[in-house]
This record gives structure tokens, sequence and C-alpha cells, in this order.
């Protein structure tokens, strides 16, 4: 069977949020709101954060269209950075940064909750920024550095 | 394509030329549809690579030893072999060169500085490969020339009315796609560039995805240039192809300088040396072009309207499969088609379903296929793209539609 083939990328947790994103929509009171883009595949996702004056990010939406590895990755990541600190939300994806590119053994998938379903990427090259592309367009939001974000 | 009778190929028997295609990927038997990104090699071009180094390797046009004029002599036999292949009037009409991509930066740099101008139109289409785009997109920046774009129709094909009134008086060269890598279109050519030339328009033709699949004949085409890829022919990467009109290219400035390239140098001036030495400055990839030779040969053995006729009935076969699949749009069907079959499925991103193949031992295309224009105007991301070649089979084309039930199955 293809899916079980595939399991070691494609875990069902992947293949429910590619089905049902969450967060999902348009964020109007947004204070932070940056373009994400993989010229690679054509994916693009708009990111919405509010995040208030102690570095809270309060609330966290995206938009646009991907691959099933990206959309499970931006839709995970909305659900887990929301309530975090800015800090805490860059040493995340620091973690998944890790898991995405190492295969340390030193890396504790659990400490990641539900994106450790993501690790998969790891054996698969030409995907790996199709899992980190939200992260990156999150660093840039939450530093409020730039406008759009390329993989590239 | 226009079907000519001839014999079916003995495609199991072709199959085994291609060492690479018995091997199994994920456990599957290699099924390999990604032949308009690049086509595999068979055993004679591989062994005329091994052998040439092992037997005959030295610089060509240099040196009066034996080797190197061995190596001169097999060198400059290919340029005879491609002239004769795409019929051109001389062989000093056939400029070796990387491949397609530089074979239009030539023109481009050498012709475009010389002839084109601050207002002046260059005319391509909205169905180019990026290598027939940005090119001339640099020239524009660079001279103050205008880029005008041929349209296309949901089918995919060019609209030749608009095309028509896009000739104007400006217009200094038509730079068009033979066949296109994203939709397979094969575009009028012929009839166009006799519009063109009423205007006296010089056409470039991308031939890289048209030159593998059909007979192309440059003097009854009356092209002015014609640009190729190697390694979508069966032969080496890193050998293309410049075929342009001996008047044109003898006005034409070399774009490099170099050894090779020359007929006398002082330090005051240089005298350039005749076509098609001017455009080749530097020692050129010689095996690769000896690879070349023999992947003419290989495919003038088979026939390239035999292999047109098989690659035909294979898109055929198919695109009537593909109808099974109600999830499944075809992008680009335009009514004269070479073997490309580009695709979208609802609810599956192109890399998923790329990845899906892959576990399925299935290479196909899943992007742009550097052409992000005909994706904007289909407006999806991205398509996936099967691409046939003289090694592929129905057997193949069933596990290829199989695989996309199964794949929908899991992500729809």
């Amino acid at each position: 069977m293809l899916q079980d083939e595939m399991r070691n990328l494609y875990q069902e947790v992947i293949f429910d949020h590619n089905r049902n994103p969450r967060n999902f929509h348009v964020m109007e009171n947004a204070n932070r709101i940056v373009d994400g883009y993989n010229p690679l595949c054509g994916d693009r996702l708009t990111l919405y954060l509010l995040i208030d004056d102690n570095e809270i990010i309060q609330n966290a939406s995206f938009q646009g269209e991907g691959c099933a590895i990206s959309t499970a990755s931006v839709s995970l990541m909305t659900e887990m950075i929301k309530g975090k600190t800015v800090k805490q939300a860059e040493q995340l994806f620091e973690q998944f940064h890790n898991i995405t590119t190492s295969h340390d053994d030193e890396i504790k998938l659990e400490e990641l909750g539900k994106l450790a379903v993501l690790a998969g990427v790891r054996d698969y090259p030409s995907r790996v920024k199709c899992a980190t592309l939200p992260w990156h367009t999150m660093s840039a939001a939450v530093k409020n550095e730039a406008t759009t974000v390329t993989t590239e | 394509m226009n079907i000519t009778q001839t014999p079916p190929l003995n495609v199991h028997r072709l199959r085994s030329d291609f060492p690479i295609l018995s091997q199994t990927v994920r456990g599957k038997p290699l099924v390999y549809l990604d032949n308009a990104a690049t086509t595999q090699k068979p055993h004679c071009v591989i062994d005329a690579i091994s052998n040439f180094y092992q037997k005959d390797y030295a610089n060509v046009h240099r040196g009066v030893h034996t080797l190197s004029e061995r190596a001169t002599l097999a060198y400059e036999a290919v340029r005879k072999q491609v002239q004769q292949h795409f019929n051109a009037a001389s062989e000093k009409e056939i400029i070796f060169v990387r491949g397609a991509t530089e074979a239009i930066n030539l023109v481009a740099y050498s012709y475009g500085n010389r002839y084109i101008n601050s207002g002046d139109e260059i005319l391509i289409s909205a169905m180019e490969h990026h290598s027939n785009i940005v090119p001339w997109q640099m020239l524009c920046k660079q001279s103050g020339a205008i880029l005008k774009v041929i349209p296309i129709n949901q089918q995919g094909e060019l609209d030749l009315n608009q095309f028509e009134q896009l000739l104007s008086p400006k217009t200094r060269l038509l730079a068009l796609s033979h066949m296109s890598n994203a939709l397979g279109t094969i575009n009028p050519v012929k009839q166009m560039i006799a519009q063109a030339h009423q205007h006296g328009i010089p056409v470039l033709l991308d031939g890289a995805q048209a030159a593998p699949h059909m007979q192309v004949d440059v003097q009854d085409l009356d092209c002015d240039f014609y640009a190729v890829s190697g390694h979508k022919l069966y032969a080496p990467g890193g050998i293309g192809i410049l075929y342009g009109k001996q008047q044109l290219l003898e006005a034409m400035p070399p774009w490099q300088g170099g050894g090779d390239m020359i007929r006398r140098v002082t330090f005051e001036e240089t005298e350039y040396a005749p076509i098609p030495y001017k455009f080749e400055a530097g020692t050129p990839s010689i095996v690769d072009t000896i690879g070349l030779g023999a992947a003419l040969d290989y495919i003038n053995t088979i026939g390239l309207d035999a292999i047109a006729n098989h690659e035909a009935e294979l898109l055929a076969y198919c695109q009537q499969q593909a109808e099974q699949i109600p999830q499944l749009k075809p992008i680009g069907t335009a009514a004269d088609k070479g073997a490309i079959f580009s695709f979208v499925l609802e609810r599956v991103h192109p890399h998923d379903i790329g990845t899906a193949m892959d576990h399925l031992g299935i290479a196909i295309r899943a992007g742009h296929h550097c052409a992000m224009p005909v994706m904007d105007y289909y407006q999806v991301p991205a398509t996936a793209r099967a691409s046939f070649g003289l090694y592929n089979t129905r057997e193949e084309v069933d596990v290829l539609i199989d695989g996309l039930k199964q794949v929908i199955e899991v992500f729809g």
C-alpha cells in the first residue's frame, strides 16, 4: 500500500492537517503580516501574527496554498506558537530546524510534541524547504524584518 | 503530431540499450517519465565516451600529433553529422555550445548587441521556458529594447491573430519555442516564420524539446537560428547546438574571446577565425561532442519518425487512460502536441504527487518547469508532468495511472 510505504514522511497527523488546516484564515487585527514563498515549487503562504507588548504571540493564522508538508507544517506551527513568547517561538524554530535537517540522536523528538511528525523530511532533501518555509516566515515576522521571505 | 506509417518500435529490445532503466527504485522497477527534463543514455553513447578517453583523446584544432589529429577529425565529423541531421546548408552553420540555453544566450549577446537598439521590440511567446525569456529581458534592460509576448489560450496554443498584430516595424527578432516543455504544444513555426520573414524579422527557434521528438529540417522551416540541447537527445550533458544561417553568423560579432576563435592576435588587434570557430572560444567539450555523434547515430538508426509515432501513441494512450480519473485536469491540450502530459490533481499538490510517485518507482517532474509565466496563466503554483521517450511503454503508462489513483485515495 502506497500509504504504508510513505509512512515515514506522511504520518496521519500530516494528512489530517493537510485536509483540515488549523488557523486557516485572514487575521484582521494582525500586527505582523509576512509572505513566504518557495520559488522551487511555487508554494506561497501569508502568515498573520498578533504580538502584544510583552512579546507574546496572542494569535497566529495563515492563508495560501502549498503541498501537504508545508500546509501541515504551517498549520501545526500556528497551533504551537500561540501563547508563546517570541523567544520561545524562535527556540522552537531552532529545534525544528535541527530535526528536519539532521539525524543527530541527541535530538529529543518528544520535546517537540506534534511537530516531531515532520522529522521524516530529513530523508527527503528536496522536501525540507516545504517544512521549513513557514518557520522562516515566522522568524522574519517576529523580528519585523521583512515582508516577503523566500527559501532561496 | 503528423503520424506517418512506420513499423512499431521494438521497445523492449531498445530498453536493454539503456543500462540505467533496469534498476529498481524503492524496491519497484524504475519507470522513468522525466524525459523532458533529460533523457537517459544508451550503451553506445556511454561506450563512445569511455572509448574516446581510452584511445583517442587529445585537444582539437591544435597539435600536429596523431592523437590531436584523430580527435579533431572525430570532433569535426560530428559537426558534419549534425549538419546532415538538421539539414543545414553548411557545416559552418553548426556551432557547438553547452546547451540550448547557451545557444540562446549567444544569439542574445552577439546578434542582440549588434542589431537590437533602444525602442526596438523582441517578440517571444507566453509559453517560453525561462531560457528563452531571461536572455531577452537582460538584452532589453541593457539596450532599452522592449519585450513583447504572444498570448496563449486555455488549450495552450498561441493566439495567432495576436501574433500577426504584434509583428511591427519595430520588431527585430522573434524567439519562439518549437515545442513547449510545460504544455507539450508544438507551435506552427513554419507558418509563423514565413509571416515574420514577410516583415523582414529573423526567427530563433528554441528546439530543446522538439529535436528529440521529430525530424527537424532547418532549411525547410527557414528559421534563422535553432537551439538544441544534447542531453535531451540521449546525448551527454554539456553539449548543445546552435544552428545559424551563414550570412547572419558571419555578420555577428564573437561573444567570447580566447583560443581557437582567432586567426591572428597582436596586442593592437585580433583578427577572428571564420565561422563556426569564431563562436567556439577555448577548448570545447570534445568528448561530449563525440557522445552527441553516437546519440545521433543511435536515434537515426531507429528513425525519428518511428520514435515520434511511438511517443504519439503513448501520449494518446496516457490521455485516454487519464480520463478515468475525474480529479485530474490536464494542463495543455493543444491539437498538435508532443509527448508531454502535464496535469494537476484536485486537492493534491504536485510536489506530493511527485514524492508519492517516487515511492512507486515512477520518476515524474513536479514544479513550474522553468516556465513560471505559464503557471501564472493557468493560476496553478505548479503542475506534475510525465514526459515520454523512445524507451517508454504502455505498461509504464498503466503504472502511472494506477499510481495516480492511489495518490488520490491517500491524499484526497
